[in-house]
């Protein structure tokens, strides 16, 4: 089996036990800690997983683009495991926030789903990542796989900023963008916890998919080019 | 441009000649659009209202079976390997087709604007700015969708594959292109529609490119 | 041989999937000289040539084609040879005559017409020239595919079983313009279970086990050394 190099697992259990600890901090001082919001109450407290999950969800888009355009330009599996990882962890990430848009929309505006240009962009994401996904699912050369996918991850990626605007422009009743630069202080550390942890985690569990990945490609790879028997090719 | 020229009239040329599926295909467009009035009820007002919206959801459903057809005729004997080896470039390819695809898609959408009129009461002052709009709009789902007809013909569960892929992309084609007939249909008194057009061409413009940059590599074996 | 070399490959590999359908493979061919390319069904005589009209990627190994190698310069290897493939590369919806012309035309040569009508004449398709090639039986379409590997006018021609779905006609057009060839200098490989046939138009003899060379040498011998297919044939 050609197996790529790959980062050592250790280092992948450390970032999913580091991730859990910071979400479980964070979530502590979110819920119990960080006081009720004036306007919107209990149901604000969501920020603090809502917001971590949307920076990381486009984080690790990023991130597979990146692994996509490396593969293209410089080969090598290492970057499609990687790539493929990134992908299902951004699909995770983007249904998480779609559920938490949705649960968010509620109570606040009494509909569960509000057109607004972010949460809208996160689901037409979503759907080009799983669009994505059954690509690769649906393409056995691995070579194929590979290659197709991560042209269609350029394509998606490069699409998102279009998505965004277009649907910001087709409704203008929008929510304005939270920072934590606008909020104060107690709300600020439990999104700053949070929004490592998710990224410890998911940094954690694609470092582990990705092992998986290389593992599943360098099977169907089957065995390097065996060496020539001796005496079998006679020179003319 | 003498290869790009022969690519393209190779391109109309077999789409001339299974011309029946062409119309088969504007049959299933004007069958869409019958169909959505369906789901908003015999109210003239509305039916009105939303009939840009109509014509593209019916123009992008069909788009599929247009970008399927148009890459069937290049595997059956594996033509497109045939071409590659001759050799055409890839890029001279991909344009052809994706213009070609454009054209035929831009034909059906002035063939179901006249049932959208029928069925919808759908008249435009300006019909040649909506041709125009027709045009702008099948490009934007002929470049990705030519890109993409071109993988999925050679992948598994390729008639499920292509709108999935294909669909979440061009929500802001979809996005400008109904916007901007909705103005064009029901009047555009606050000047909007520049804004939509500048939009819809401005996705043109980086995916005629990203595509054609990037169909090399998937046409390669 | 000659100074120059119509091909040379070295260690010329491709795997499909996990299987190396070819593993490694080494010969030279001198320009204008033409190769029996013999060996059972799966032994790789399709993957060589493909990959030596740059069809397929090569995964391993490489070649120089009539001079231009093989791994970068795909371009011009696909100017410089042609190939009779299992596919027809037509396009069914249209004529022979069209096929023709069309591919003509792609090549940007000029009067494609006449060259057209001349190619369909010489493979005795000229009666046909504007029935829709859906219509042709398989051995048209053989000949079809022929008129189009000819118009190219490539300085390498590669045809891979070359008689498959041919009549005894068929037979002696195929020979005919493979001396045609020679005659004008061009380099021929052509795999084929026609052994004798192959022995009495080639110059040299590869057989092929495996995806690798079994054996060479002059074609002349071929029909005496390819005992590897005879054996099989009796042992299976």
């Amino acid at each position: 089996m050609i197996l790529p190099r790959l980062a050592s697992p250790n280092l992948a259990f450390a970032l999913v036990a580091l991730g859990v600890l910071l979400l479980l901090a964070g979530s502590y001082y979110g819920l119990f800690v960080s006081p009720q919001e004036r306007y919107m109450g209990d149901v604000q407290r969501i920020m603090y997983v809502h917001v971590p999950s949307a920076w990381n969800a486009m984080l690790l888009f990023t991130l597979a683009m990146g692994c996509a355009l490396a593969y293209l330009w410089r080969g090598g599996w290492g970057w499609d495991a990687h790539h493929e990882a990134l992908l299902e962890g951004a699909a995770v990430l983007s249904f998480l926030l779609c559920v938490q848009g949705s649960i968010w929309a509620k109570p606040t505006w009494g509909v569960w789903w509000d057109w607004d240009p972010r949460l809208t962009t996160t689901a037409v994401m979503l759907l080009a990542l799983l669009g994505i996904l059954a690509l690769r699912s649906a393409v056995d050369d691995p070579e194929k796989r590979a290659t197709w996918s991560a042209v269609a991850t350029i394509i998606a990626f490069v699409d998102v900023p279009i998505v965004y605007f277009s649907v910001r422009w087709w409704n203008s009743l929008h929510q304005m963008q939270s920072s934590p630069e606008t909020v104060s202080a107690p709300f600020i550390v439990p999104l700053r916890l949070n929004a490592f942890g998710v990224l410890a985690l998911m940094g954690g569990l694609a470092l582990l998919r990705a092992r998986v990945a290389a593992r599943r490609t360098a099977k169907e790879l089957g065995p390097a080019l065996p060496p020539m028997p001796a005496g079998a090719a006679l020179e003319a | 441009m003498n290869v790009f020229r022969a690519a393209l009239y190779k391109e109309l040329l077999l789409q001339w000649r299974t011309r029946a599926r062409v119309l088969s295909v504007v049959v299933f467009g004007a069958t869409a659009l019958l169909l959505m009035s369906f789901a908003i009820g015999p109210d003239a007002g509305a039916l009105r209202l939303h009939a840009g919206g109509f014509l593209w959801l019916a123009l992008l459903l069909s788009s599929t079976l247009t970008l399927e057809a148009s890459l069937e005729a290049e595997t059956e004997q594996q033509a497109l390997e045939g071409l590659l080896l001759l050799p055409v470039p890839p890029t001279i390819l991909f344009y052809a087709k994706a213009v070609a695809n454009t054209l035929q898609l831009a034909l059906l959408g002035a063939v179901l604007v006249p049932v959208a009129i029928v069925l919808y009461g759908a008249e435009t002052a300006r019909p040649l700015a909506l041709f125009g709009l027709l045009v702008l709009g099948a490009a934007g789902l002929a470049a990705p969708g030519t890109l993409y007809a071109t993988m999925t013909a050679r992948a598994r569960a390729k008639q499920t594959l292509l709108p999935l892929l294909l669909f979440p992309l061009v929500v802001p084609v979809l996005i400008a292109a109904t916007k901007a007939s909705s103005l064009l249909i029901l009047g555009d008194p606050m000047r909007q529609l520049a804004a939509w057009l500048t939009l819809l061409g401005g996705f043109c413009g980086i995916y005629w490119t990203l595509c054609g940059l990037m169909f090399g590599l998937i046409v390669e074996d | 041989m000659t100074g120059e070399l119509a091909l040379d490959a070295r260690g010329l590999a491709r795997r499909y999937g996990g299987r190396w359908a070819l593993a490694g493979v080494s010969f030279t061919l001198g320009a204008g000289q033409a190769l029996a390319l013999v060996g059972r069904n799966g032994s790789g005589k399709s993957t060589l040539l493909r990959l030596l009209s740059a069809a397929l990627r090569v995964h391993a190994g490489e070649a120089q084609v009539c001079g231009a190698d093989l791994r970068r310069d795909a371009d011009a290897v696909r100017r410089r040879t042609a190939l009779l493939s299992h596919a027809a590369y037509t396009w069914e919806a249209l004529s022979a005559r069209e096929n023709l012309v069309l591919a003509s035309r792609l090549l940007d040569q000029d009067r494609p017409q006449e060259r057209a009508l001349r190619r369909l004449e010489e493979v005795g398709l000229a009666g046909r020239a504007d029935d829709p090639v859906a219509s042709f039986s398989a051995g048209m379409r053989k000949r079809l595919a022929l008129a189009r590997t000819l118009l190219q006018e490539a300085p390498l021609v590669m045809l891979d079983e070359p008689y498959g779905a041919l009549d005894p006609p068929g037979f002696r057009l195929i020979d005919g313009i493979v001396r045609a060839l020679r005659a004008e200098g061009r380099s021929v490989v052509m795999a084929t279970h026609q052994v004798e046939r192959g022995a009495t138009l080639c110059d040299r003899g590869l057989v092929l086990e495996q995806g690798r060379v079994a054996w060479e040498g002059p074609a002349a011998e071929l029909p005496h050394n390819s005992g590897l297919l005879r054996g099989s044939e009796e042992g299976a």
